[in-house]
């Protein structure tokens, strides 16, 4: 899944918005962190390639890069699907039975948690409590939230985003 | 000073000491695990704490500061019971066995659970991760599952080799310690020096080469010096009868204070070679076949005796070895001047930093480094020149790379962006061949600007207005023409060079191996007086030596214009001087053969016999089919070596010597620094060590030599018969190096020559230098300029390296290094066969596209025989000292079709 990124680094004009964001942020203090804030944005995660042409621009070792980049969950490894699956793990969805819906997506997508399908389309994320206990058990696509679930919907939520026009908001 | 009370002792102490300070220098323990001492700023073990009356916690000892009046104590209960919980906690994460670790008996970690009487954790912490072993490097095995996550390899790699290849990775208990961006370490763009495990307190990184060979408690350690580069590094034999199970840097020892690179720490294991020389061979029918010492011995002796006997003293020549140690070198040429009467002593100084000796002494009057290593890391400024010192002085660039760091400016001038550019503030990539442009240019700044120190240019220098003149015939822009580095960068660099005072100069055979190598060496020097980086600390011009003693092997006269201590040979007073010492007549006074005329007398028959000790000639000298063409025209060549070498092939007698650490006696580093060689075993077979051989020799001559050791030959003539050495005898040697000068039993040595400008000569002299071009530029046929040098892996033949461990799996074949521009417009690829050819021979080596070239440039080294640069390199010498001109010379490179 990685191959499109990689492979075709070379000509990928987002190589030059990289040392663009360095160059912008080099001089200020602390610009590692709202450097790779940047370009997780534009990627949607931090390649290698783009973690390599962080660490010569700005002269840092990459292992301080990937150190800071593995430090906080907020940076991302991995490419994300085009659909974020993210199920609440928080208090009341859990005892409102978020896990049998975890493992049901595990098994309906074939991927582990912090996972992403081999096709790019969907990638699987636990999370704490989004304010909705209302609704428990909850889960998000890509922000459209689904509440009150039980395993069955959940087959029928993953071929819904699937559709062109599943209903769900990019 | 101040009072501390730490258990009940009473100590005086200073006040900006910690706690562990000054209870270490009272003899009082505090355990310790993450602390380095000197360069520790994490404090993160908590291991260390104590008991400060008054306060209101426990106190890191390696943090807290001592204070007037203050009482310590060290081993109360609060104090134990968060030792025991950290040990505790380290203890249940992880899987700390001690059964077969290699750490066992000098582990911290056991040390501290020991004192405390901790068994086994109470508790288990497992992570989410499991932690691993990485067993890809060829030489460091990374158990993960012993980490205790002290950091201490992250600051060794990051701080003070400063190879930033270690960091921490992830978070809470899922920490680990990473390589680049958690790769294995096999796969990453670790140098494998090895420092991370010296500094690894428990057995989470261990030396791969000796897992199972020793158990720590029966380890004996010997300190002694490297055998590869001229920094001179002092290491560690860790000894387990005669075996070398490890090596390690000697901490608080100059000049590396416990940095060991590749070579120095994995490269010991050759001397226990099944190929090694054990008899000596006499070739016979063009076969070698084993003989006696006293067969061997009287064969060289009568036809020594038989060539000059008909030709003449003249018609012998000997090249000695920059490998081996001062005692050797010395009774070598003492061999060719008392027993000879041959004046043709010479070494491979000829060829790489003959130019050095030459130029310095002409700029300064001594012909060595002014300053010493451990100063790259204290000075301002760093000019570094004609060096790939990240490879070939890989110890030295740490102290450089130490000194960027600590806010020093660093100026790298190199054709190839080698890996000290990724370091430096400025970096001009320079035109092979145009330094003197360049640094003309640079001078012509300093002085149309104002910028030079006038003062010491007037009261220490002579000959400026001559200086003056032929710099001002080089402003920025004509040097630039010349050099291709731009007139801004020239300006820049000169007004870097003048902001950022005192500063060193750095070179190494991008300087000298030129036909203008000594012109090049003067014109450094030139450039430093007029800064008045000269004669003060953190300053002059440091010349980085080849080989571990190239620098002693001048020093004891192994150079046919001087006796040892550079006593001229054509001084009466020496030659008087010496045939009283030696008790012999008529000495040769005149100047002897440099190795190319030698080399070029043998192929006209001018010159016999040819005695060479130690070196490979010809995979080292320049057109190896020359060299090869010489030796067969020769009539008799004699070898001393470890082993069969592509040069002792063409010997009619090969002797076998004692290797390193087979035999006792001195190396003298490039800082001068003379350092203590030490014996650990036998030399294998009926071996002998080089200087009784050559003693041997000359007793077939009639003459009987005293000394029957190492000790003996210094303490009995070296030191006596040269006052740069006659304050070092071999017992101060014993307690550490000592850098010559040092002229009477009190001197301590000398660390910076020419102090305050009094140079040695009295005056030091500028010279007015104008650049001249390589003797061999490209043209219409040979398109590319061939530069040669080292790689990290390998020292030169690889006669040593090639049969060490690992090694040959680290840099496995030659390559032909050329640019990306090039590789494109003839469609080659990285890791393609190629043929690169030069007016004096092809080869076929695999080809390595690098960013780091110049279009227009191949790079190759003298690692491999098949393909080895010295197949294409020119003859054409340095116009003063002949040394060959290896940077540069005229090739082709062809696709494979």
């Amino acid at each position: 899944m990685n191959a499109n990124a990689s492979g075709c680094m070379e000509n990928d004009e987002r190589i030059h918005l990289v040392i663009d964001i360095v160059a912008k942020h080099k001089n200020s203090k602390g610009a590692l962190i709202p450097i790779l804030h940047e370009v997780q944005g534009l990627y949607g995660y931090l390649p290698v390639e783009a973690q390599e042409i962080i660490a010569k621009e700005m002269n840092v070792p990459i292992s301080e890069v990937f150190g800071v980049i593995s430090f906080y969950s907020f940076f991302s490894l991995n490419p994300k699907g085009k659909h974020r699956v993210s199920i609440c793990m928080g208090t009341a969805c859990y005892v409102k039975g978020s896990g049998p819906i975890l493992d049901k997506l595990k098994e309906t997508l074939e991927i582990g948690v912090g996972e992403t399908t081999a096709d790019g389309e969907f990638t699987l994320e636990d999370c704490r409590c989004l304010g909705a206990c209302g609704l428990a058990p909850v889960l998000t696509i890509n922000g459209k939230v689904f509440g009150r679930l039980t395993k069955d919907d959940i087959p029928v939520i993953i071929e819904g985003c699937k559709t062109e026009d599943g209903g769900i908001v990019q | 000073m101040i009072t501390v009370t730490i258990n009940n002792k009473v100590c005086q102490a200073e006040v900006d000491q910690t706690i562990l300070q000054v209870a270490t220098d009272n003899g009082i323990h505090i355990p310790t695990l993450c602390h380095m001492d000197g360069i520790h700023d994490s404090f993160s073990c908590r291991i260390c704490v104590v008991e400060v009356v008054g306060a209101r916690t426990l106190i890191p000892a390696c943090a807290g500061k001592v204070a007037d009046g203050m009482v310590v104590n060290t081993a109360t209960e609060s104090v134990l019971s968060a030792r025991r919980n950290i040990v505790n906690l380290l203890l249940s994460n992880g899987e700390h066995n001690c059964l077969s670790c290699e750490k066992s008996g000098e582990c911290s970690l056991q040390s501290i659970a020991y004192e405390l009487g901790i068994e086994a954790p109470p508790f288990i912490m497992e992570s989410i991760e499991k932690p691993t072993v990485d067993n890809s490097s060829v030489m460091i095995v990374r158990d993960n599952r012993k980490c205790i996550l002290c950091r201490r390899c992250v600051t060794a790699c990051n701080d003070i080799v400063c190879n930033d290849v270690l960091s921490l990775g992830f978070r809470g208990s899922d920490t680990t310690v990473i390589c680049d961006n958690n790769i294995d370490m096999g796969a990453s763009s670790c140098v494998q020096c090895g420092q991370c495990v010296q500094a690894c307190p428990v057995g989470a990184l261990t030396d791969k080469k000796s897992i199972g060979k020793a158990r720590s408690w029966e380890v004996t350690k010997v300190r002694t010096t490297c055998p590869y580069c001229g920094v001179g590094c002092q290491l560690n034999l860790h000894m387990k009868g005669d075996k070398i199970v490890k090596v390690t840097g000697v901490e608080d020892a100059y000049p590396n204070k416990g940095r060991l690179c590749v070579k120095g720490r994995y490269g010991y294991d050759f001397i226990y070679s099944p190929e090694r020389l054990t008899s000596p061979l006499i070739k016979e029918n063009g076969k070698f076949r084993e003989a006696s010492w006293d067969e061997a011995l009287d064969l060289v002796a009568n036809k020594f005796k038989e060539i000059i006997a008909t030709d003449g003293p003249d018609a012998v020549g000997g090249i000695s070895c920059a490998r081996s140690i001062n005692e050797d070198s010395y009774q070598m040429q003492k061999l060719f001047r008392a027993a000879f009467k041959s004046p043709n002593i010479d070494h491979c100084a000829r060829v790489c930093h003959a130019p050095t000796v030459a130029g310095l002494i002409k700029s300064f009057g001594t012909g060595g480094m002014t300053n010493s290593i451990e100063e790259f890391a204290e000075t301002n400024c760093l000019f570094v020149i004609g060096s790939n010192m990240t490879e070939a002085h890989p110890i030295a660039s740490t102290f450089v790379k130490n000194g960027q760091r600590n806010g020093a400016k660093l100026i790298v001038v190199d054709p190839r962006k080698a890996k000290l550019a990724d370091y430096a503030d400025e970096f001009a990539q320079i035109k092979v061949g145009s330094d003197v442009a360049f640094l003309n240019g640079l001078m012509n700044v300093l002085i149309t600007e104002d910028l030079y120190d006038k003062d010491f240019v007037r009261d220490h220098c002579d000959n400026f207005e001559a200086l003056k003149e032929k710099v001002l015939e080089y402003p920025p822009k004509r040097a630039s023409e010349i050099s291709g580095v731009s007139e801004e960068q020239i300006i820049s660099i000169a007004r870097m060079m003048a902001d950022n005072k005192p500063g060193m100069a750095i070179y190494t055979l991008g300087i000298t191996e030129h036909t203008c190598g000594t012109n090049n060496v003067m014109s450094v020097a030139n450039l430093q007086m007029l800064l008045g980086n000269v004669g003060k600390p953190n300053a002059g011009v440091n010349p980085l030596r080849g080989q571990n003693n190239v620098q002693g092997a001048c020093d004891m006269g192994a150079l046919p214009n001087v006796y040892h201590g550079y006593q001229s040979v054509t001084d009466p007073a020496a030659k008087a001087k010496f045939e009283k010492a030696w008790n012999v007549e008529g000495l040769p006074d005149k100047l002897g053969l440099m190795i190319p005329d030698m080399f070029e007398k043998l192929e006209t028959k001018e010159m016999k016999a040819i005695y060479i000790f130690g070196e490979n000639v010809v995979g080292t000298e320049p057109d190896i089919s020359h060299v090869i063409k010489c030796l067969e025209a020769a009539e008799f060549v004699v070898c001393n070596d470890i082993f069969q070498t592509e040069t002792t092939q063409y010997a009619d007698v090969v002797l076998p010597a004692a290797a390193w650490s087979e035999d006792e006696g001195t190396f003298t580093n490039c800082e001068r620094r003379i350092s203590r060689v030490r014996k650990v075993k036998e030399a294998p077979g009926i071996a002998k060590p080089n200087w009784w051989i050559f003693r041997e020799i000359a007793k077939r001559f009639g003459q009987t030599w005293a000394a029957d050791s190492g000790q003996e030959l210094w303490d009995n003539e070296i030191a006596p018969l040269a006052p740069f050495f006659a304050g070092a005898t071999f017992d101060k040697l014993d307690q550490g190096g000592i850098q010559w000068p040092c002229s009477t039993p009190e001197d301590p040595g000398t660390q910076i020559l020419h102090l305050d400008g009094n140079f040695t000569h009295g005056k030091g002299h500028l010279m007015a230098l104008d650049w001249t071009p390589p003797a061999e530029v490209p043209d219409a046929d040979y398109p590319f300029t061939l530069s040669t040098g080292r790689r990290l892996y390998h020292y030169h033949t690889r006669t040593q390296t090639g049969r060490c461990e690992g090694l040959n799996e680290l840099l496995p074949e030659e390559y032909a290094d050329i640019s990306e521009v090039d590789a494109k417009r003839l469609g080659i690829e990285h890791g393609e066969m190629i043929i690169v050819k030069s007016r004096r021979g092809t080869v076929k080596v695999k080809a390595q596209v690098s960013e780091r070239i110049p279009e227009g440039l191949v790079w190759m080294a003298m690692h491999y025989f098949e393909n080895n640069a010295n197949w294409l390199t020119t003859r054409s010498g340095d116009t003063i000292t002949k040394t060959p001109e290896y940077k540069a010379c005229a090739v082709a490179i062809e696709k494979i079709q």
